[in-house]
């Protein structure tokens, strides 16, 4: 689904503290699998996340989804592109604080201008899979961690993207809710979707969900898996 | 089109709702933002009130004075003098008129004494102004005393007091019959203060000056429509000085909404950051805090352009009057008639929402361009 | 100079379109030399988002241009009691030969400002944002005119004086003086409604038709007969208001003003005619603006699908003008032909 070639990214190009985050990436991502990116911290995974999620461009390098090649595109398509194709489960959640879990949800849909009621509808459903249809209007500070992951998570999925994102999704969860998240995670992958984590919790790493692991260090990978 | 409205109106729920969750933060920004547009359009309205005012005094005037100067003063007409004016074509009616000033040492004022032209006042009586009324407590049947100039006392009988309407020119006014005007200021007979002309033509307005020019070298003829021009230009004039003192007002507006705009907490930026990275793009964001300025413009607009039209309309103008009216020492206390002006609530909106708009045009743009890996890289 | 808060106004707002977009300039230039959209480096990524900038800025002059014709002409009205002579705004803007320019240089300024924003529109909907170079290069051409246009504002208010004797709209359209409005006021009825009727008809039609195919009439070559038609149908729009619409509305035989209509005493009639007359104007003009650009790869489905959408608008817009035209002619009590 996603061929990464000779990718290389660097921050703050040019300055005295210039840093390559990648430093010449290969990598294939098939479509319906589960791939999961593993490495110590600054290994630079979260960045080749952010270039596969459209989040980011490589300074260098070409990406390829689905074969048209979208490494020198804008940001304003990259987002058209973005919004389509991936949904993302962030490692803080990153909800909106003040909103209700369902205005959480339907947020990655504002910009296409869907109507009210389809959203709503999608977001219902969406909580009721998860079993959280009775914190629907309660406002997201007041969840629980678990609770919030999967407010995260509906709200990944209310664009019904073909590839979900996640950034070491249980960082932040004790032993049960992490192993709750893996479940719903082969929900998610048994509907055909594609999936690309980063983790370094063999939880994670170590479960049969995963079809790939890809080992990487300071911005290369070392196992292609 | 239904999308792209079903668009904006997401927008505009999500800025509304991220509006009520900052309220203290901005409660402040509004509050200037009002108490600018109130005094801005206090002035404004204050001024035009005025100039109306000033129009209607002036609509029932002469259209051409004559004066007499000596030495290039102000002299009076002497007798004959009228009949010399001659027959002008397009004079309908010449009078001579009879009026001056009056100080009245115990409220320390300037009256206004006049002889209405169509008479109505009997001898021994006067009509007086509001203001008179006010300060020296009169009413209809009183008697009062003034001491003329030649040091006698006058007692006269007040007849009857003016109506509030046109209180500006007629609140220090006193008519009087025509005896008891030259008795009162020991006049010489056959003398008037100036001659009124009327025009009926306003084409002709300005030949019939000419023409007196010419027939009478040494008077001097004022036009009623010079006098409004006059008077408009220095409403005007004064409502601008007023706003150049404003505008540092304005520009520390400025530079407190850039100030604001480009502030942004924490909490925001990391809000902004989220929309990024969950699918909104750059415009989305541009638009979004394109309706938070709107809708932050037109409440500040509408509350502060209501209080501004209260405070002047029906709390006279209380903050502003030793400013813009200086009249004379009796200020007429007058209700304002209210009148709303297209081109000035234009003016006003251009002179609050527009330096608003350009000083948050670049805040936005940078806010708006929030790397959307940003919440990713913590 | 008359000091006056509406007179202000306008020279604040001209100097702050002015400041912004000099202070512009040099970020222009900058995208202009170093755009390299293949570059997935930290400066273009700084360049692209800085066109975010210029877009919401030039948004920002268009509004501005718009909202300053409309007090330029208010003040201008409302100005006018204090020029001898003066009885609407075509007596303020007599008073200095600053004054006409100022109000066609507004008019033509937004008319550029609505060009460059489709020209904007189309490029940044193409991947590759192929027309940045022209459309920066426009830009640099459009700063001078902006300010060209504040100075002769400025050059018309400074040298207002209230003691000028000046014309008025009774003699600057009366039939015996030599201008160009005066030819087009003193055009009889007849003729001029024929003219007014048949450009209209033109506009409306070759729009219409450009609608129709798609954005892609005529070969696409319909765009720039998008452009003529409207910039026509505007000219004759103008004529026909000074030299029979005009006189329909205010039923008088020999008042020819284009500003009267605005006042308040006819309705504020002239807004439901001028407001269509220039959104279709800009639509059309816009409209044979992005044509050149047709031809450019990623570029030629999106010019013609905006082509089509601008001529929609141009063809709306000038059979409102026509209808609310004919409706005041068929309301009004005087009778020309």
């Amino acid at each position: 689904m996603i061929e990464l070639s000779g990718i290389r990214k660097a921050f703050n190009q040019g300055q005295h503290n210039e840093y390559w985050a990648l430093n010449g990436i290969d990598l294939a991502i098939e479509a319906n699998k589960v791939t999961a990116l593993r490495g110590p911290s600054g290994s630079g995974k979260t960045t080749l996340l952010t270039l596969v999620g459209c989040l980011a461009r490589p300074t260098e390098g070409r990406v390829r989804l689905k074969r048209e090649d979208i490494s020198g595109l804008p940001e304003r398509f990259l987002t058209e592109i973005r919004r389509r194709t991936f949904g993302f489960i962030f490692q803080q959640f990153n909800l909106i604080k003040g909103l209700t879990a369902l205005e959480n949800i339907i947020l990655p849909a504002y910009p296409t201008g869907q109507p009210r009621r389809e959203l709503l509808e999608r977001a219902e459903t969406l909580l009721a899979n998860l079993k959280l249809g009775h914190r629907r209007d309660a406002k997201v500070e007041w969840l629980s961690g678990g609770e919030q992951q999967r407010v995260a998570i509906c709200r990944a999925l209310i664009n019904d993207p073909e590839a979900v994102i996640a950034d070491e999704p249980t960082a932040n969860l004790d032993t049960h809710l992490a192993k709750e998240f893996m479940a719903i995670l082969e929900a998610l992958a048994g509907e055909g979707r594609t999936i690309l984590l980063t983790s370094h919790d063999p939880l994670v790493v170590e479960s049969a969900v995963v079809d790939r692991v890809v080992d990487m260090r300071d911005g290369v990978i070392v196992d292609c898996g | 089109m239904k999308q792209w409205i079903e668009k904006q109106r997401y927008l505009i729920d999500f800025t509304l709702a991220s509006l009520a969750r900052r309220k203290t933060r901005n409660l402040g920004l509004l509050g200037v933002y009002i108490l600018l547009v109130f005094v801005l359009a206090s002035v404004a309205l204050y001024t035009h009130a005025l100039r109306i005012e000033a129009g209607k005094v002036l609509a029932a005037s002469p259209e051409v004075i004559l004066q007499r100067l000596v030495a290039g003063r102000h002299d009076l007409i002497p007798p004959g003098y009228i009949d010399r004016v001659g027959r002008i074509r397009g004079v309908q009616k010449k009078e001579g008129r009879l009026w001056g000033y009056y100080y009245d040492a115990v409220v320390k004022a300037n009256y206004t004494f006049m002889v209405p032209n169509a008479g109505g006042v009997e001898k021994g009586e006067i009509v007086v102004g509001p203001a008179l009324e006010r300060s020296r407590g009169l009413a209809a049947g009183n008697g009062i005393s003034f001491r003329s100039y030649s040091g006698k006392l006058h007692t006269f009988i007040v007849a009857d007091v003016l109506p509030q309407a046109s209180e500006l020119v007629s609140a220090d006014l006193v008519l009087m019959h025509e005896e008891d005007f030259r008795a009162f200021f020991d006049y010489p007979s056959g003398h008037f203060t100036d001659i009124a002309l009327t025009v009926a033509n306003p084409l002709e307005v300005r030949n019939v000056a000419l023409k007196l020019s010419a027939a009478l070298p040494d008077s001097r003829p004022i036009l009623r429509d010079e006098v409004l021009r006059t008077y408009a230009s220095i409403f005007d004039w004064r409502e601008g000085i007023v706003l150049a003192l404003l505008s540092a007002a304005i520009l520390a507006f400025g530079i407190l909404a850039w100030e604001k705009a480009s502030g942004l907490s924490a909490d925001e930026k990391r809000e902004i950051g989220i929309l990024k990275a969950i699918g909104w793009e750059t415009g989305d964001i541009i638009k979004m805090k394109f309706w938070e300025g709107l809708l932050i413009s037109l409440t500040a607009f509408l509350v502060g352009f209501v209080a501004a039209y209260l405070h002047v309309f029906y709390y006279a103008a209380t903050l502003f009057e030793p400013v813009l009216k200086g009249w004379s020492v009796l200020y007429p206390r007058f209700q304002l008639t209210p009148h709303i002006d297209g081109l000035q609530v234009a003016t006003l909106f251009f002179f609050t929402v527009f330096p608003y708009a350009a000083a948050v045009l670049v805040p936005i743009w940078k806010a708006a361009i929030t790397d959307p890996d940003a919440v990713m890289r913590g | 100079m008359i000091f006056q808060p509406a007179i202000i106004a306008l020279l604040l707002s001209s100097a702050i379109c002015v400041l912004a977009l000099a202070a512009s300039m040099p970020f222009a230039i900058e995208v202009i030399r170093r755009w390299d959209i293949k570059s997935g480096s930290e400066r273009q990524l700084r360049l692209e988002r800085r066109t975010y900038l210029f877009s919401t800025l030039l948004v920002f002059v268009l509004a501005t241009q718009l909202a300053s014709v409309l007090l330029f002409v208010f003040n201008a009205e409302k100005m006018s009691g204090m020029f001898v002579g003066a009885m609407c705004a075509v007596g303020t803007l007599n008073v200095n030969p600053y004054g006409f320019p100022a109000l066609n240089a507004k008019i033509a300024l937004f008319f550029l400002a609505a060009m460059w924003l489709a020209i904007n529109y189309v490029d940044s909907r193409a991947r590759d944002y192929p027309l940045v170079h022209i459309k920066y290069a426009l830009l640099l051409l459009l700063a001078p005119l902006l300010a060209a246009s504040a100075w002769i504002e400025a050059q018309f208010f400074l040298d207002l004086k209230a003691d000028v004797i000046t014309s008025c709209c009774g003699s600057l359209f009366s039939e015996d003086t030599k201008t160009l409005v005066a030819e087009a006021s003193a055009l009889a009825p007849l003729p001029a409604m024929i003219l007014f009727y048949g450009a209209m008809g033109l506009a409306i039609g070759v729009s219409s038709f450009h609608w129709a195919h798609g954005g892609n009439g005529g070969r696409g070559r319909g765009g720039y007969a998008v452009a003529l038609a409207a910039a026509l149908g505007f000219a004759a729009a103008i004529a026909g208001i000074l030299s029979f619409i005009s006189l329909y509305i205010y039923e008088h035989p020999h008042h020819h003003c284009p500003f009267c209509v605005l006042k308040p005493e006819y309705g504020y009639q002239g807004y439901a005619l001028y407001l269509p007359l220039f959104v279709a104007t800009a639509a059309g003009l816009a409209a044979g603006a992005i044509r050149p650009f047709a031809h450019v790869a990623s570029l030629h489905v999106i010019v013609p699908e905006v082509s089509r959408r601008l001529a929609a608008i141009a063809s709306i817009g000038f059979l409102l003008t026509t209808a609310v035209a004919t409706v005041m002619i068929l309301n009004s009590n005087l009778v020309l032909l």
